[in-house]
């Protein structure tokens, strides 16, 4: 085994990283247990750098090795055979050097080239074809939904997705910003900005005020409870249970309204700065936080309580979009919708700073349908409700740090990699310099990439009239996924 | 004949008008337990004004069935309204064996609906083509059965005798009334797509089963459409009142009886769809068994009433 080992949020020096030969890396990746978090192609002189980033939740550790690849090779036997945890990876490496893994079983484009896309497609007397989207009925992000069915259940979905392909890993690259990573995906502002300002703040080793880290840890749980509040109401209103809908739907409101006094945007928008936060919280706030937290959990409480006492609410969760421990394993499901498959992985606590190290999680056990996904939010949404309480307190601790810091100019070939778990997942932000010490290459890879194939698993063999319910569930990311 | 045409006018405005009415209690019902103000009562009559302002976006797949059809389906739905009885337990139209023209002339409106739905090529509308042909299919017996045995029951073979229904048979009378009731009640949920069989206000393609139907028509062709299924409405909710309320009362009592009963049933609508949330598809027709079942208690009652035990 040839690795270097890092932890989250460290800067190490981008030739630290082993390069091997490619067959070896390859028969690494192969045998590993450890989930792959990251795979990708760095442009190298002549050669393309295959980065690669495996993730030890239990130690809390991260792996990094790398290879150098030829840019006349054409094509390589595909680790995806061995390894089905790397099918969307190696898609992608295609996709973007155009170096083909040969004997990938389902090598489709994944944002580019959508013309192209060949539908895997079925024949049979009662089969037929539903193409839905990428314009769907409702106001939603733009993605191709192509079911194949016997009269009402799935066989199988395919999903195409890549319509809001923007080249935020390039934009990255040229023009760095804070406006630029909190626009990435709109529904996870604070993730993606805590993501992207820890990993500039490493490129420069700036070390930032605990008070700026328990503002943007503060973020990221009112986020969290915020999306899962909407979550919920939704997966209500997506089986006509409106009584559900409209009560989340209020209490989401007091949550991100919160946000809206702390920072001026209701979903965070402007608060995390690469060098600390703009908007510091005070004593009133606080107090007012707290408050409005409280009313908030015993509105959360009362109406899961009465939700789930409702036989017509149970009936439709239960046994619904079942996905397999095993086969969210295979698949390297992430985030929330891997532990409500039963998979123990939280990225704030298998790779905590000292912000996180001192809480406990609350057990949670799965039954890997949407009846999971629903209750998950809920105790999630508990659990950060005493987070933030938490971080209120430890704040008054720190009352006298400066919330910003000033960023330290970039050291030269340094490679840094960020993982934040935002309410959806793991979001993971790598970035490398050159010597000049500009940024080089910016890898950012969203939940939503690992998961939407867990969406196609759970519909299969459900009434394609269940596939709403399913939908919202997984609430996956267009935009992280189409970057 | 003075009262006469007083009563059909009051009948004639009723088919008409009502609908929106009834429609907009639904959701203001709906509003009330989601803790909502809700839009105006009056706001579905609005809507439809301003779609037939509107001009229509017509498929080019589509066929000359797909610009006929909701024509046929208000004609017919508006039709079958007269063979009905409404206010005051007055048919505009009674002859003998209404009721079975009153079926089939709201089964050629849902057959050209269904024919204007597949017509448009869309997979979802066939989906709910499919779905909705097929709970009709469940539906149907139910129905003749419940209509044919109260008919048959008052011996003389008019559609407004299930008004007598009470009146004539006291205990027996009630018993079937009050089963009639709940029964239609149950098809007024699956015809008309309301929860827990149908969400009208949720606009998703893959679950929708009438809705999903009319996703291609706007416009003038919308407005048809959905004025017609609500007439639907308030035609079952018409044939639930005159199975309650008792004959022999004066006309105006009968009549504001009436519209009690239609104003109680909007409000019981749209408590139904607070309160519970959709059934799974497959679920449906053990909902829709539920009518089946109690089509044959009413049969059963009525056979044993005829020919003594």
């Amino acid at each position: 085994m040839n690795y270097y080992v890092i932890k989250n949020n460290q800067r190490i020096n981008l030739l630290d990283i082993p390069t091997i030969e490619f067959e070896s890396l390859k028969a690494q990746l192969a045998i590993t247990n450890l989930r792959p978090i990251a795979f990708f192609g760095a442009d190298w002189g002549q050669n393309i750098k295959l980065y690669t980033a495996l993730a030890d939740d239990e130690r809390g550790e991260i792996l990094l090795s790398s290879s150098l690849i030829d840019k006349s090779v054409k094509g390589y036997e595909s680790i995806t055979k061995d390894n089905s945890q790397y099918h969307m990876f190696e898609r992608e490496f295609y996709e973007q050097f155009g170096i083909k893994p040969e004997g990938h079983p389902w090598l489709k484009p994944v944002r580019k080239n959508l013309d192209n896309y060949e539908f895997f497609e079925m024949e049979g007397e009662q089969t037929h074809q539903v193409a839905v989207g990428p314009i769907h009925a409702g106001v939603i992000e733009p993605g191709h939904f192509r079911f194949m069915c016997q009269g009402e259940k799935i066989y199988n979905l395919e999903i195409m997705l890549g319509y809001q392909h923007r080249g935020v890993e390039d934009l990255m690259v040229k023009n760095p910003s804070n406006q630029l990573a909190e626009s990435i995906c709109g529904d996870s502002v604070i993730a993606y900005n805590n993501a992207y300002s820890q990993t500039i703040e490493q490129l420069g080793e700036t070390k930032i005020s605990t008070k700026a880290k328990l503002i943007r840890a503060i973020a990221l749980e009112m986020e969290r409870i915020a999306i899962h509040i909407g979550d919920m109401g939704a997966i209500l209103g997506d089986i006509a249970y409106l009584v559900g809908k409209e009560v989340y739907g209020v209490t989401r409101t007091l949550v991100i309204n919160t946000m809206l006094e702390i920072s001026g945007s209701r979903f965070g928008r402007g608060l995390v700065t690469v060098g600390g936060v703009n908007f510091d919280i005070d004593k009133k706030m606080s107090d007012k936080i707290i408050s409005t937290l409280i009313t908030v959990e015993k509105t959360v409480d009362k109406m899961t309580k009465a939700a789930l006492k409702s036989s017509t609410v149970m009936s439709r969760l239960e046994k619904t979009g079942t996905v397999s421990t095993e086969t969210a394993q295979e698949l390297n499901l992430v985030g929330l919708i891997g532990r409500s498959c039963g998979l123990n992985i939280d990225s704030r606590f298998d790779f905590s700073d000292e912000i996180y190290s001192a809480l406990k999680r609350r057990p949670f056990s799965a039954t890997n349908d949407a009846y999971s996904r629903f209750l998950i939010r809920y105790k999630e949404i508990k659990e950060s409700i005493s987070f933030v309480k938490h971080f209120l307190t430890e704040l008054e601790k720190h009352l006298d740090e400066p919330i910003y810091t000033e960023p330290k100019a970039f050291i030269p070939n340094s490679f840094t990699l960020s993982v934040v778990e935002g309410w959806r997942g793991e979001i993971v932000h790598i970035a490398t310099t050159d010597e000049s010490g500009k940024i080089s290459r910016y890898k950012i890879k969203d939940p939503s990439f690992n998961n939407w194939y867990g969406l196609s698993m759970a519909v299969r063999n459900n009434g394609i009239s269940d596939f709403p319910l399913c939908n919202k569930g997984f609430d996956l990311s267009y935009c992280g996924f189409d970057l | 004949m003075d009262k006469n045409i007083a009563i059909i006018m009051i009948n004639i405005l009723t088919v008409l008008f009502v609908p929106f009415l009834v429609l907009g209690i639904i959701n203001k019902t709906k509003a009330f337990w989601g803790g909502r103000k809700g839009a105006s009562v009056f706001q579905p009559f609005y809507n439809t004004i301003k779609l037939f302002k509107k001009d229509k976006t017509i498929s080019t797949t589509t066929s000359w069935i797909f610009n006929f059809a909701p024509v046929v389906v208000f004609a017919t739905t508006l039709f079958a309204a007269f063979f009905a009885p409404m206010v005051n337990g007055y048919s505009i139209i009674n002859i003998a064996g209404a009721f079975v023209i009153f079926s089939y002339i709201l089964g050629l409106g849902k057959f050209f609906a269904l024919i204007s739905a597949m017509d448009t090529g869309s997979s979802f509308e066939g989906m709910g083509a499919s779905r909705e042909a097929c709970f009709t299919t469940i539906v149907e017996p139910a129905f003749f059965i419940i209509l044919a045995s109260t008919v048959v029951l008052s011996g003389n073979y008019n559609f407004n005798s299930i008004t007598n229904t009470i009146s004539n048979f006291q205990s027996y009378g009630i018993l079937i009334a009050v089963l009639a009731s709940i029964s239609l009640l149950v098809m007024l949920l699956i015809e008309c797509s309301r929860i827990p069989v149908d969400d009208p206000s949720t606009h998703l393609e893959l679950t929708m089963i009438h809705e999903v139907m009319i996703l291609d028509n706007s416009g003038f062709d919308f407005a048809l459409l959905s004025w017609a299924s609500g007439i639907k409405m308030v035609i079952l909710m018409s044939l639930i009142a005159n199975f309650i309320i008792p004959s022999g009362l004066n006309n105006s009592l009968n009549i504001l009886l009436y519209y009690l009963i239609i104003f109680v049933l909007a409000v019981l609508t749209g408590t139904i769809e607070s309160a519970i949330a959709r059934l799974r598809m497959s679920h449906v027709f053990e909902f829709i068994f539920v009518m089946s079942s109690l089509a044959l208690v009413i049969a059963s009652l009525t056979a044993v009433k005829i020919y003594g035990v």
